[in-house]
C-alpha cells in the first residue's frame, strides 16, 4: 500500500518543480534601465531540467518509504545535489545569455530560482530536524552548502549574474564596508562585555539596583534604532563643536561614534540579563563549598561562579552579536558605514542587486554568528 | 493591579500626548536651538498624521500575524499538524537571526516601494516570535490540567478554547509584545522605502542635514515605542 510518510518533503519537491515550470528562472535585460524579460529554466539550461526532474522524482519516491535515518540522509544528499544543480544552472544560464546578448546586458535571478531555493532550504532544514542531526552534523550540512556556493563563486561561474557584476563594480568598497561592519560588531561586543559583565555582577549582588538597571535598559531596548541613533547625534555634535579636541579623535555628531554608543546601549540588556541568570544558576552548595575551603568573595566570583555561569553568559553574547549585526545595517544611515551603505544606496537608486549586495552578507554573517556560538556553547556544556 | 503600579504608563501617555500637541508650536524653540536652519519644523505631514499612520501600519501587521501565527501554532500542536512542528520551530528560530531591516529590504524588489511592502515585511517578521511563543505556551501546559479537562468531558475544541489557550495566553501575549516592539522599530526604517511613519522626519533630517527634524521624529518615535510596550502591561494585569 502506498502511504505518504513524509508530506513535507513531497510538498517541497512538488512546489519546487511547479515554480520552475511556471515562472521565469532568470531575467535578462539589454541594459540597466529597461525591465528584464523572463527566461525559463528550460530555455537557459535544458540539461539542468532533466537532472532536477530526476532528483525531484527520486526525492518524491523517498517520501513513500519508512522514514529511517538512512532514508533521511539520502534525502539530505539529494537535496544538496538539487541545490548544487540549481546554483549551477543559474550561473551557467547567465553565462549563456551574456554570450548571445549585448555587453551591457544584465541577467538577474527570477522568481522561479528564489522559490525553488526556498523550497529546497526548507526541505533541508526539515530533513535535518527529522534525522535528529547534532550541532556538529548541522554545521557540516551548512558548511557543505556554503562550500559548494563558495567554490562555484570562486570559479567564476556567477560572474555574469548582475549581483556579481555589482560586486565586481564595488570590490574595494565592499571589502572596506565589510571590514567596517565587522569592526563595529566586534568593538561594540567587546565594549559591552567590559561594561555589561561588571554591571551583571553588581545587579546579581544587589537585586534592588538590578531592578532599576533592568528598567532603564528595557526602555533603551524598546526605542527604535534610528530614533536612538538620531537622539545621540544632537548631543554629540554639540559636544564636538564645544570641545574641538573631540572632533580630532573622531567623535562628532554623525559617523562611528554615535553608532558605537547606540550599539553598546542595545547590547547591555541581553548581556546583563544573561550574566545575572548565569550567576543565579550556580548551585548554592558549590558557593558554600568554595567559601568553606577558604576562598574570598572576589575569588569565588572570578574562579568559581563566573566560569560556571559562562554558558549562559555566552548565549547572551550570541544574542548581542546577532542583534548588533542587524542594527549596524541601520547605522549606515548616520554615516557609520558598514554593509547598510549598499542597502540604502540600492534602495535609493532602485538598484535591487546593490540592495542584495548588502543584505546577503548581513544574513550570512548573522547565521555564521549563530552557528559559531551554538558550537561554542555545545562544546562548553560537554566539558566536565 | 493598582493604579500606583500603572503610573509610569499614564506618565508616558501624558508625555506623548503633550509632545504631540505642543510640537506643532515649537518652531521658535527649534529656531533658537538651530539658528542656521531655514525650516526648523517638519511640515511635510502633521505629527498626528505620522503617528496615526505609524500605529495603523504596526497594528494591521501585528494583528494579521497574530491571527495566522496563533493558528499555525495551534495546528502544529494538534495530531494532524504535528509533523510540521520541527520545521516551523526551526524556521521561527533561524528567521529570527535575520535582521528585520534585511526582511524589509528584500520585500522592496518583490513588491515595490511604499506602505504596502513595509506592511508585508512587518507581518512576515512578526510571525516568527508569535509562532514560537504559541507553541511554547501550548506545550508548557501542565498535562494534569489537560487530563482533568479531558476527564470532565471537554471536547478537543472546547478544551483548546476554554483551557489551553487561556493558560497559554501570557506566553502568547509576550510573543505578540516582542513582535509589536520589533515592528514599531522596523516601521520607522520603513520610511526609507516610502512608508509614512514617525521615521519620515528622521530620514528626511538625516538626508537633508536638518538636525531639528531628526530630534522631532526621534523623540516621538522613541516615546511611542515605550508607550506601546508599556500598554501591554494592561493585558498582563487583566
Amino acid at each position: 500500500m502506498m502511504v505518504v510518510r513524509n508530506w513535507i518533503l513531497l510538498l517541497a519537491a512538488l512546489a519546487a518543480t511547479a515554480s520552475l515550470a511556471a515562472f521565469g528562472f532568470l531575467s535578462y535585460a539589454p541594459n540597466r534601465i529597461v525591465p528584464g524579460v523572463a527566461r525559463s529554466l528550460h530555455e537557459v539550461a535544458g540539461d539542468a531540467v532533466t537532472v532536477l526532474a530526476a532528483t525531484a522524482l527520486a526525492l518524491a519516491l523517498l517520501c513513500f518509504l519508512p522514514q529511517r535515518r538512512a532514508v533521511l540522509l539520502v534525502a539530505a544528499a539529494g537535496l544538496l545535489m538539487a541545490l548544487g544543480v540549481l546554483l549551477f544552472a543559474a550561473g551557467h544560464g547567465a553565462t549563456m545569455l551574456a554570450a548571445t546578448g549585448v555587453p551591457a546586458g544584465r541577467t538577474s535571478l527570477g522568481p522561479a530560482f528564489w522559490l525553488a531555493l526556498a523550497a529546497i532550504c526548507l526541505a533541508l532544514i526539515d530533513t535535518a530536524e527529522q534525522a535528529g542531526l547534532s550541532a556538529l552534523g548541522r554545521s557540516l550540512l551548512i558548511g557543505a552548502a556554503l562550500a559548494m556556493l563558495a567554490g562555484m563563486a570562486w570559479s567564476g561561474l556567477f560572474d555574469n549574474l548582475s549581483l556579481a557584476r555589482e560586486y565586481h563594480a564595488h570590490t574595494d568598497a565592499f571589502a572596506l564596508e565589510f571590514r567596517r561592519h565587522l569592526t563595529l560588531v566586534v568593538l561594540s561586543a567587546a565594549i559591552s562585555g567590559a561594561i555589561g559583565l561588571p554591571l551583571g555582577v553588581m545587579a546579581f549582588r544587589d537585586p534592588r539596583f538590578g531592578q532599576r538597571l533592568f528598567g532603564v535598559l528595557g526602555i533603551v531596548q524598546t526605542v527604535p534604532s534610528i530614533a536612538l541613533f538620531g537622539l545621540l547625534i544632537g548631543p554629540l555634535s554639540l559636544l564636538a563643536s564645544t570641545f574641538p579636541v573631540l572632533r580630532q579623535v573622531g567623535i562628532s555628531g554623525i559617523g562611528a561614534a554615535p553608532a558605537l554608543i547606540a550599539l553598546v546601549l542595545y547590547s547591555l540588556l541581553p548581556l546583563v540579563r544573561n550574566t545575572v541568570a548565569g550567576l543565579r544558576s550556580v548551585p548554592e552548595s558549590v558557593v558554600e563549598a568554595a567559601s568553606g575551603s577558604g576562598m574570598r568573595a572576589a575569588q569565588i566570583m572570578r574562579q568559581v561562579m563566573l566560569p560556571l555561569a559562562l554558558p549562559v553568559i555566552l548565549s547572551g553574547f550570541r544574542i548581542v552579536v546577532i542583534q548588533t549585526i542587524g542594527l549596524t545595517v541601520v547605522a549606515a544611515l548616520i554615516g557609520a558605514g558598514g554593509l547598510g551603505t549598499f542597502v540604502f544606496q540600492g534602495l535609493g537608486q532602485n538598484a535591487i542587486d546593490l540592495v542584495l549586495l548588502g543584505v546577503i552578507p548581513t544574513i550570512v554573517l548573522a547565521l555564521a554568528g549563530d552557528v559559531l556560538f551554538s558550537l561554542a556553547a555545545a562544546n562548553l556544556t560537554q566539558m566536565p | 493591579m493598582s493604579v500606583a503600579t500603572r503610573r509610569p504608563l499614564f506618565i508616558i501617555a501624558a508625555l506623548f500626548g503633550a509632545l504631540l500637541l505642543l510640537l506643532p508650536f515649537s518652531g521658535p524653540l527649534f529656531h533658537m536651538l538651530f539658528p542656521t536652519l531655514d525650516r526648523p519644523l517638519y511640515s511635510r505631514a502633521s505629527f498626528l498624521e505620522l503617528t496615526l499612520s505609524h500605529v495603523a501600519l504596526v497594528m494591521a501587521a501585528t494583528a494579521a500575524a497574530t491571527l495566522i501565527g496563533v493558528a499555525a501554532g495551534i495546528f502544529v500542536t494538534r495530531a494532524a499538524g504535528r509533523r510540521a512542528r520541527p520545521l516551523l520551530l526551526a524556521v521561527a528560530a533561524i528567521g529570527q537571526t535575520f535582521p528585520p531591516v534585511a526582511v524589509l529590504a528584500i520585500m522592496v524588489p518583490i513588491l515595490g516601494y511604499g506602505g504596502g511592502p513595509t506592511l508585508v515585511a512587518l507581518f512576515t517578521y512578526a510571525l516568527l516570535p508569535i509562532i514560537a511563543n504559541t507553541i511554547t505556551g501550548l506545550e508548557g501546559i501542565d498535562h494534569n490540567v489537560r487530563d482533568a479537562a479531558d476527564g470532565m468531558g471537554f471536547t478537543p475544541t472546547a478544551r483548546l478554547v476554554q483551557v489551553d489557550l487561556p493558560l497559554a495566553a501570557p506566553v502568547i501575549i509576550a510573543g505578540i509584545r516582542t513582535a509589536t516592539i520589533i515592528n514599531v522599530g522596523t516601521a520607522t526604517i520603513g520610511s526609507t522605502v516610502g512608508a509614512l511613519t514617525l521615521g519620515s522626519p528622521i530620514i528626511e533630517g538625516l538626508s537633508g542635514s536638518n538636525p531639528a527634524y531628526i530630534v522631532q521624529g526621534a523623540l516621538l518615535a522613541g516615546l511611542l515605542a515605550v508607550l506601546i510596550d508599556r500598554s501591554f502591561e494592561l493585558f498582563a494585569a487583566a
